[in-house]
């Protein structure tokens, strides 16, 4: 294959920009829901109508 | 608390139908209904594209294997281009119907829509060293896609630099506004002026420019990478719509703290 440093640098610089948005936004939407739960009197109200 | 809902009464023609979709809880439903699948499409669609261009499609007779830069380059051009027009919409939404959601996607395309055009000059330069024998040249395309970019990292300040929010988004959107005659630009350059830049290969009236072996992976890329791109944006919007509830909690929790504080020490 033919020009295959620049072919790699191209695909890799794909793969991890796109891994890294998507670790990013599952991080942060996790780290939000945790925080939510922990805080919002709703959230707190339905768990504890949770049977169990 | 938020009030930006509060202005409902004031919305322009067709506010209404829109303001249904601002609900943030609405939102978090629907969006945690559609985003799994949305993901896995873009990644079975990008990863098979990638492969299918890189393994299967042939190699250029002239350009040989460097060709295959072009499943990563065309889908981040197009991204580049079509994140600033949803970065516009959103504009349009936030300043004309004061969608709350419109300001929170602007703020959360704005970053990946920079890194989608930071790719498209990074793996053109990646193109253009074995073809051109340059990384770079201010050609008529390249420049106004670096205008892009300039404009993208313009966006992303200044909706942070105003201690009030709804200042920086308004000033945000108006930036977004005045950019998007960048767009047109960046789609004609290679044909109002002589670009080393080819012309476009896919166009929306025309047959396409190209073999049909290489342009169903390029599809596939662009579909791939478009899908990505929306599960990244909405992701981020999620959590950006829990993290104002967040802030909104705290802060009225800091608030009754003042107000017993208060009334007790009277």
């Amino acid at each position: 294959m033919t020009h295959l440093p620049f072919i790699l640098g191209s695909y890799g610089l794909a793969l991890v920009l796109g891994v890294g948005f998507a670790v990013d936004a599952w991080l942060r939407v996790g780290r939000a829901r945790r925080r939510l739960a922990a805080i919002d009197p709703r959230q707190q109200r339905e768990r504890r109508r949770e049977p169990g | 608390m938020d009030t930006s809902l509060d202005n409902s009464r004031t919305l322009a023609p067709g506010g209404r139908s829109l303001h249904r979709f601002a609900n943030p809880g609405r939102f978090l439903r629907l969006s945690g209904a559609v985003l799994p699948y949305l993901a896995v499409a873009a990644v079975v669609l990008t990863l098979g594209g990638l492969a299918w261009g890189l393994f299967v499609a042939p190699a250029d007779y002239q350009q040989g294997d460097a060709v295959r830069i072009i499943y990563v380059h065309v889908p981040a051009a197009w991204l580049a281009s079509a994140g600033y027009l949803s970065l516009a919409v959103c504009a349009v939404l936030s300043l004309v119907w004061r969608h709350p959601l419109a300001d929170l996607a602007a703020v959360e395309i704005g970053p990946v829509g920079a890194a989608f055009t930071a790719l498209c000059l990074a793996t053109g330069s990646l193109w253009g060293k074995p073809m051109w024998g340059a990384w770079w040249v201010w050609d008529a395309r390249l420049t106004s896609v670096l205008v892009l970019f300039f404009l993208y990292l313009g966006h992303i300040a200044l909706v942070r630099a105003f201690d009030d929010p709804v200042r920086g988004y308004r000033a945000g959107a108006i930036l977004a506004l005045v950019g998007v005659v960048n767009l047109p630009v960046i789609k004609f350059s290679v044909d109002w002026w002589n670009t080393l830049h080819q012309p476009s290969t896919l166009t929306v009236t025309g047959a396409p420019s190209m073999h049909v072996d290489m342009l169903w992976p390029l599809l596939t890329c662009i579909l791939g990478f478009s899908l990505g791109f929306a599960a990244i944006v909405v992701a981020r919007v999620r959590a950006a719509v829990m993290e104002r509830r967040i802030r909104g909690l705290l802060l009225a929790q800091a608030q009754g703290a003042d107000g017993r504080a208060e009334g007790g020490a009277a």
